[in-house]
């Protein structure tokens, strides 16, 4: 694991933000944190930064505990807080410049880094002229500059147009399918995380309510088989007089639990048999946005 | 140790275009330019000894009074406002380098650009008197010399800014808005002036006041003395602002871990 954490619990004040947080983060995976605004995502990456003490709970990276280790670990983690942190007075490019004098990094990883987000041609333009979208790509570079094993990455879409967006998504597949990277990415939008992550984990109110593999996020929700036709008040009769259950009923659409392929292809038939018009039929996976929902909602 | 020379080459790097670095060099040049023109004028036929007094005297008056506390109140705040403009807070606290090491060297810049400053005005100071000797030999410049003097002077202001420096770099840190470390560095550098004039027999506890007790007992001296100047550059108010500033100092860096980082 690179990520551990064990009964991780902080508080501001009275107010419990993190409770007894357990992740597990492995190798080579990106690991979308999810949740909604409020439920304790920064906090949680504050700690894991260091840049909040541990109250309660240990925290390992790269099986070292981080109050014992904290410059070894934090020399391989590259992070993005929120907004980027970028000096506006400074150009791009003297921005990567400051950061490697700091971190001791070859000069020319600067230009790399520069192509790698493709700033190359904005290197000497000062920060504060950028957009939102160089911002971000800038703060990414940053995080990258050092070449770390662990990318913490908080938000990091957040105000970018849909293109930026595809972007950056594009970026971390690449980092962790090339470079063996390791991400660790939080957000508020399943839809944003669900079509890179391979893990998950969901947290409201500053506790873990899932976690696990994108595949096991899936499966906690029961396959349906959506049925359209043309009338599908009847169809719906005619199913339930036939001892079929009908979830859900709406205009165009009417769902049934899916249970194999051949149950499927008998509703087909019983219903283009007794005169309906089918127009389609189809396995479905309970959307994942709306099972999200569920689970933040029920918590 | 490295970890502090690394962050203290990156406060150069990060503040070399900004209005706080650069304040530090044209300070001294704007006021003893001004000093240069203003003073040359009305000094003929002043004994060479009296004709430095005067000439340094001035530009030390200015700047011990009202300006020194103004300009360092405006260090802290540069220094600080860097990290809070950028909200780069976190980064810096984030980066494998010890806190101590990066809290220590944004310190340290801000003591080193005081100390470039006062460094220049004596340069400054030591030149355009000796120019004025070139350019108008009637006034004998070039007949008395007090380097050492000067430069003890300056030291001792140094000195006495510590106690100032350290608080108002613990205001700005604590606050990203200029308001409030200004405000209450104006209030206090007022207050400081003020005690110090009426001669308040507690005012070297009082850090605000230090650079003016220290210009004014230089001044009583030199008129007590005017064969020659004993500058005292160990008086008590200079220990006194010397340790304020090395317990905020330290303190500071405790506060500033006690508060979460934004």
């Amino acid at each position: 694991m690179v990520i551990s954490t064990d009964g991780l619990s902080f508080n501001f004040g009275d107010q419990q933000v993190v409770k007894s947080l357990a992740l597990q983060v492995p190798e080579g995976s990106i690991y979308g944190f999810l949740g909604p605004n409020g439920a304790g995502k920064t906090t949680t990456i504050k700690l894991l930064l260091n840049l909040l003490k541990v109250q309660s709970g240990s925290i390992h990276i790269f099986e070292q505990d981080i109050q014992q280790n904290r410059n070894g670990i934090l020399s391989q983690i590259g992070s993005l807080i929120e907004q980027p942190a970028i000096y506006q007075h400074l150009t791009g490019k003297e921005n990567l410049l400051n950061r490697a004098l700091l971190l001791q990094v070859p000069l020319k990883r600067v230009d790399e880094m520069l192509a790698l987000v493709q700033l190359t041609s904005a290197a000497n333009k000062k920060a504060g002229q950028y957009s939102l979208g160089m911002k971000q790509r800038l703060g990414i570079a940053l995080a990258l500059l050092a070449d770390p094993k662990l990318l913490i990455l908080d938000e990091p879409t957040n105000g970018l147009d849909p293109n930026g967006i595809i972007e950056v998504r594009e970026l971390l597949i690449k980092l962790v399918g090339e470079y063996k990277k390791t991400v660790f990415i939080s957000s508020h939008l399943l839809g944003e995380v669900e079509r890179m992550a391979t893990h998950v984990g969901i947290i409201n109110h500053g506790e873990l309510l899932f976690q696990g593999s994108i595949g096991e996020l899936q499966a906690l929700s029961q396959p349906l088989v959506c049925i359209e036709t043309d009338n599908t008040v009847d169809a719906a009769n005619l199913l339930t007089r036939n001892g079929i259950t009908v979830t859900d009923v709406n205009d165009n659409y009417l769902y049934v639990p899916y249970l194999s392929k051949q149950k499927t292809a008998d509703i087909n038939a019983l219903l283009t048999g007794n005169g309906h018009a089918i127009f389609s039929i189809g396995k479905q996976q309970k959307d994942l946005e709306r099972l999200f929902l569920d689970i933040t909602q029920n918590a | 140790m490295k970890g502090f020379i690394l962050s203290f080459r990156s406060e150069f790097y990060k503040s070399r275009k900004t209005l706080g670095f650069w304040a530090a060099i044209l300070l001294p040049l704007f006021i003893c330019t001004l000093g240069f023109y203003v003073k040359a004028e009305k000094m003929a036929g002043t004994p060479p000894m009296m004709l430095w007094l005067q000439f340094a005297g001035a530009i030390l008056g200015v700047m011990g009074s009202l300006l020194l506390p103004m300009f360092i109140i405006f260090i802290a705040y540069s220094v600080n406002s860097i990290e809070h403009k950028a909200d780069t807070w976190k980064s810096l606290f984030s980066l494998p380098i010890s806190r101590w090491a990066v809290y220590g060297a944004k310190y340290s810049y801000a003591v080193f650009l005081v100390l470039i400053t006062l460094t220049l005005f004596v340069l400054f100071t030591i030149s355009y008197g000796n120019l004025l000797s070139v350019v108008k030999p009637e006034l004998r410049f070039d007949n008395y010399h007090m380097e050492k003097e000067l430069a003890q002077v300056y030291f001792k202001l140094f000195l006495s800014s510590l106690g100032i420096l350290s608080i108002q770099f613990l205001l700005s840190l604590l606050w990203a808005d200029f308001l409030k470390p200004m405000g209450i560095g104006f209030v206090c550098t007022i207050t400081g002036v003020i005690l110090a004039s009426k001669n308040w027999e507690y005012c070297y506890l009082f850090p605000y006041s230090h650079p003016m007790v220290a210009i004014s007992t230089l001044l009583h001296r030199g008129e007590d003395q005017p064969k020659g100047i004993q500058i005292d550059v160990f008086t008590k108010d200079v220990f006194v602002s010397m340790a304020v500033g090395a317990v905020i100092f330290i303190a500071g860096y405790f506060i500033v871990l006690r508060k979460s980082v934004k």
